[in-house]
């Protein structure tokens, strides 16, 4: 039986589900550059996440005794995916099965669900996690193809013995498995007293590496090509709008732009920042949310800024080699006040009046 | 910002902000417009118009031809209404209207006599450019003609030649941008001559130098017809624009965006930036009612839906019930049918086809239950993606606006310019989330206006308390005055005051009788 019936009485046909799919299909390119690099690995992360994720939201609506539908819409399994790009793949099974739990958990269901969370859930569980476990969540396997690695990833057994066990049940030294990002090479250079150009020769730096994948990192952060395709099509089918991505990474550039140029030894070139660790990830998959952006395109581009500001700050001044996941949740704390003011100029209202 | 300084630049015709492209099912773009047969009895409201209703002239047992007026207006804004045909009043009660209440209104009913005679008292003004546009305007407006495209406003009113706001451009809207109507379409194919014609008569009614036709232009034959015409009569002061297909184009602000670059401030009407919309059916009308000195009895209504065997235009006439209208197309069972009353954007659903068409009634769509549906699904959490602010003609934020009226905080509702809401429902078409925005404005206004009513009413009844509390102290302190007076007359006169001692003795005679 129809209850209410008010006018509109056609409708496009989009729904949240169709949404959801079509961001985690965004991401299908990163998690096939990611299989690629880091091999069983890769997909025991991403699947035990994703299921993490789900189970959390699950017991948790049931706990609060809510119909348990939204568990298939699709935004827990995209917080699982998000969530497993983000972390390092030498992270042991029960820290990614507690970063699912604290994402879903802490990060969306104590809010109220879908709708209402204030922050993004993956980047608030990955920040609970790097905070509470430093040296794991620091810590970057060296990829397949990189040619230095011992391991092979892509034998079932040693990958399985890596993710149950821990690095430690490895007859491999950690050094041996593990190298640093560019960003954390750089940054520990600097404080050792070595400019960048220098640092980026000895860590044998190159653009198009960092470009295709082939550098260390978490799983999503790597391929600045695989995650650029998906977010193009996010573009084109119209699910996010270019004006957070574009104001964020602009924002990093030229902020890396100025101060390359007044001191290039110190400041790493705006290139460099862009291919960089979570920028691009966080730009077109984390920034823009939805519920935790705001909703007017001033507002979006006013955000952006901000992430951006942040991520650079952070990551050059701060404590931290990579900065994008905190500024985008601080970032979200100002939502509601952006949101307030940031409306956009109402029909017939130009000129202030009203 | 960026189309202010475009208009700037000399880029005239901005578009208008956000809007939708919804599948335009113009499947009667090619029907001929076919004439509906006289059903065996007429239902005529009192009321087919914004403002005040009629009260009706006819009596029970009257017969009427015609065009001719059985209902007169009621106050400024209001127009008369006309028997759609020859007959005799059977009866006058309520009845149903089109309205997505079920409610009803006082409706007179006329028996057809088959013979369709013509109420001839309105001779026909061919020589309308020496008439006084005052008395053209008066013409129109005792033609009981009103706004064709939907909103029924009295079209009279708008025709005024004013000084202090006079009239530069006369837009015709052929836009049409509600999924399957062909109305306008049809009537630019078939009726161009009629249609400028129309235009000439407005134009002078309104002493405008410029015109403007503008179609949409999914309406290739339109087009084609309208510059045939225009360029027989070389005009220069006319012109057809080709807009793009997005709705909604047609709404009133929006056109005038579109094709001037100006809005319309809020709180003002469109002759405060010296233009005049009108709609193609009303063009028509008011061409029929100069020309021919014809009263508005019918109207084109486009019938169609995915529920209707044969959909096709037809000239009905006014209160015509809808279930023959759909009977002469082949729909006669409305099980798991969804009806609406105008378009699928903002259309109302009728409850029953036992229901009159009237002025307002643009289209009548048949649809299957399961597609309505589909539109109408449960309501999920807003995901806050800002589809809907993006399609947002007048650039509001309707998902934070929504929640405001469903708080029942008016007046960030207000603060949000809920009463800016054109309610074309753009919003409520692209939300993932299904959430029903139009009908939380709905509410929302409807709540304000009850707000208002209540708290108008209240300062009366203050005004009213305060009135009778000064009027009761009023009348106690006269009463206090006049029992001082006579107090201090005893007084002046008692025995008591050794004034009155000499005066006593000549006065006790009198003292007894006081």
């Amino acid at each position: 039986m129809l209850i209410h019936l008010s006018s509109p009485h056609i409708h496009s046909g989009d729904s949240i589900r169709a949404t959801m799919f079509a961001v985690i299909l965004a991401l299908m390119p990163a998690g096939i550059i990611s299989v690629y690099l880091f091999g069983w690995l890769a997909v025991f992360l991403i699947l035990l996440c994703m299921f993490g994720c789900m189970a959390t939201e699950f017991i948790a609506l049931k706990w609060m005794g809510r119909s348990t539908a939204p568990v298939m819409d699709g935004s827990a399994a995209l917080t699982g995916l998000l969530l497993a790009l983000t972390l390092p793949t030498s992270i042991p099974w029960w820290m990614a099965l507690l970063g699912s739990i604290f994402a879903i958990g802490l990060g969306k269901q104590v809010y109220g669900g879908l709708g209402y969370n204030p922050f993004n859930p993956a980047l608030s569980a990955r920040i609970i996690l790097l905070v509470s476990f430093p040296l794991q969540m620091t810590t970057w396997l060296i990829p397949m193809h990189l040619g230095s690695s011992p391991i092979d990833l892509y034998d079932f057994s040693s990958a399985w013995q890596l993710f149950v066990f821990g690095a430690s049940s490895l007859p491999h030294a950690l050094d041996a498995i593990t190298m640093a990002s560019p960003l954390g090479h750089v940054k520990t250079e600097w404080s050792q007293g070595i400019g960048v150009s220098e640092a980026l020769r000895a860590y044998d730096y190159s653009y198009l590496d960092a470009f295709i994948g082939r550098e260390a990192g978490s799983l999503g952060e790597t391929s600045a090509l695989a995650l650029l395709i998906g977010g193009i099509y996010l573009l084109a089918r119209h699910t996010i709008t270019w004006h957070i991505p574009f104001s964020f990474i602009a924002t990093v550039a030229i902020l890396a732009a100025i101060a390359s140029m007044i001191d290039p030894n110190h400041y790493t070139p705006p290139l460099f920042h862009m291919l960089a660790g979570g920028l691009i990830l966080c730009a077109f998959f984390m920034a823009t949310d939805p519920v935790s952006s705001p909703v007017t395109p001033i507002g979006q581009i006013v955000f952006g800024i901000g992430c951006g500001i942040i991520t650079w700050c952070i990551r050059t001044w701060g404590g931290y080699p990579e900065g994008a996941m905190f500024a985008v949740v601080l970032m979200n704390c100002a939502v509601p006040l952006i949101d307030h003011y940031c409306r956009p100029t109402v029909y017939g209202k130009r000129g202030g009046q009203s | 910002m960026i189309k202010s300084f475009l208009n700037k630049l000399g880029f005239a015709s901005a578009p208008f902000a956000g809007g939708v492209t919804p599948d335009m099912c113009k499947w009667t773009e090619d029907s001929a417009i076919e004439d509906c047969p006289l059903p065996p009895l007429f239902i005529v409201p009192i009321k087919q118009h914004i403002g005040q209703a009629c009260t009706p002239l006819v009596q029970v047992g009257d017969l009427v031809l015609r065009g001719q007026k059985i209902a007169k207006s009621e106050g400024y804004l209001s127009v008369p209404i006309h028997a759609p045909t020859s007959g005799r009043v059977l009866k006058i009660e309520e009845h149903a209207i089109p309205h997505p209440s079920g409610m009803g209104l006082t409706s007179i009913f006329i028996e057809p006599d088959g013979k369709d005679e013509r109420d001839s008292s309105l001779t026909p003004m061919n020589n309308w450019q020496d008439a006084d546009p005052a008395e053209l305007r008066e013409r129109v407006r005792i033609c009981g003609i009103a706004g064709l495209g939907g909103a029924a406003f009295p079209t009279f009113i708008k025709l005024l030649k004013d000084k202090r706001h006079p009239i530069e451009t006369v837009i015709l809207n052929g836009v049409e941008c509600e999924p399957f109507l062909t109305n306008d379409h049809r009537l630019m194919v078939e009726n161009s001559a009629e249609i400028l014609h129309g235009l000439h008569i407005i134009m002078h009614m309104v002493g405008a130098k410029k015109a403007i036709i503008a179609i949409e232009d999914n309406k290739k034959d339109s087009l084609l017809a309208m510059q045939k015409v225009l360029d027989l009569a070389d005009s220069d002061a006319i012109s057809v624009a080709s807009l793009p297909t997005r709705y909604p184009q047609g709404s009133e602000k929006q056109l005038i965006e579109s094709l001037t670059g100006k809005q319309v401030p809020a709180g003002k009407l469109p002759m405060h930036v010296g233009v005049l919309c009108q709609n193609i059916g009303t063009t028509k009308a008011i061409y029929d009612a100069i020309i021919f000195g014809h009263a508005i009895t019918d109207r084109i209504i486009t019938i169609s839906g995915d529920a209707v065997p044969k959909p096709a235009n037809m000239r009905v006439r006014l209160g015509t019930p809808m279930r023959f209208i759909y009977a002469q197309r082949g729909l006669e069972k409305f099980d798991n049918i969804q009806l609406l009353h105008g378009g699928p954007m903002m259309g109302e659903r009728m409850r029953h086809p036992d229901i009159p068409v009237v002025k307002s009634s643009t289209g009548l769509l048949a649809i299957n239950n399961e597609r309505m549906k589909a539109a109408h699904q449960v309501e999920d959490p807003c995901i806050r993606c800002g589809h809907c602010s993006e399609v947002c003609p007048v650039s509001l934020v309707p998902n934070l606006l929504a929640d405001h009226c469903r708080n029942d905080q008016l007046e960030k509702a207000a603060d949000y310019n809920l009463f800016d809401c054109i309610e074309c429902g753009a919003c409520s078409y692209v939300c993932p989330s299904h959430i029903p925005l139009v009908h939380y404005f709905r509410y929302g206004k409807g709540q304000a206006a009850q707000v208002r009513r209540e708290q108008s009413f209240a300062e009366v009844s203050r005004l009213r308390s305060e009135g009778r509390d000064i009027r009761l102290q009023r009348e106690k302190d006269e009463k206090a005055a006049k029992r001082r007076k006579v107090r201090d007359t005893l007084r002046s006169e008692s025995v008591l005051n050794p004034e009155n001692d000499k005066k006593t003795e000549t006065t006790s005679n009198t003292e007894g009788k006081k």
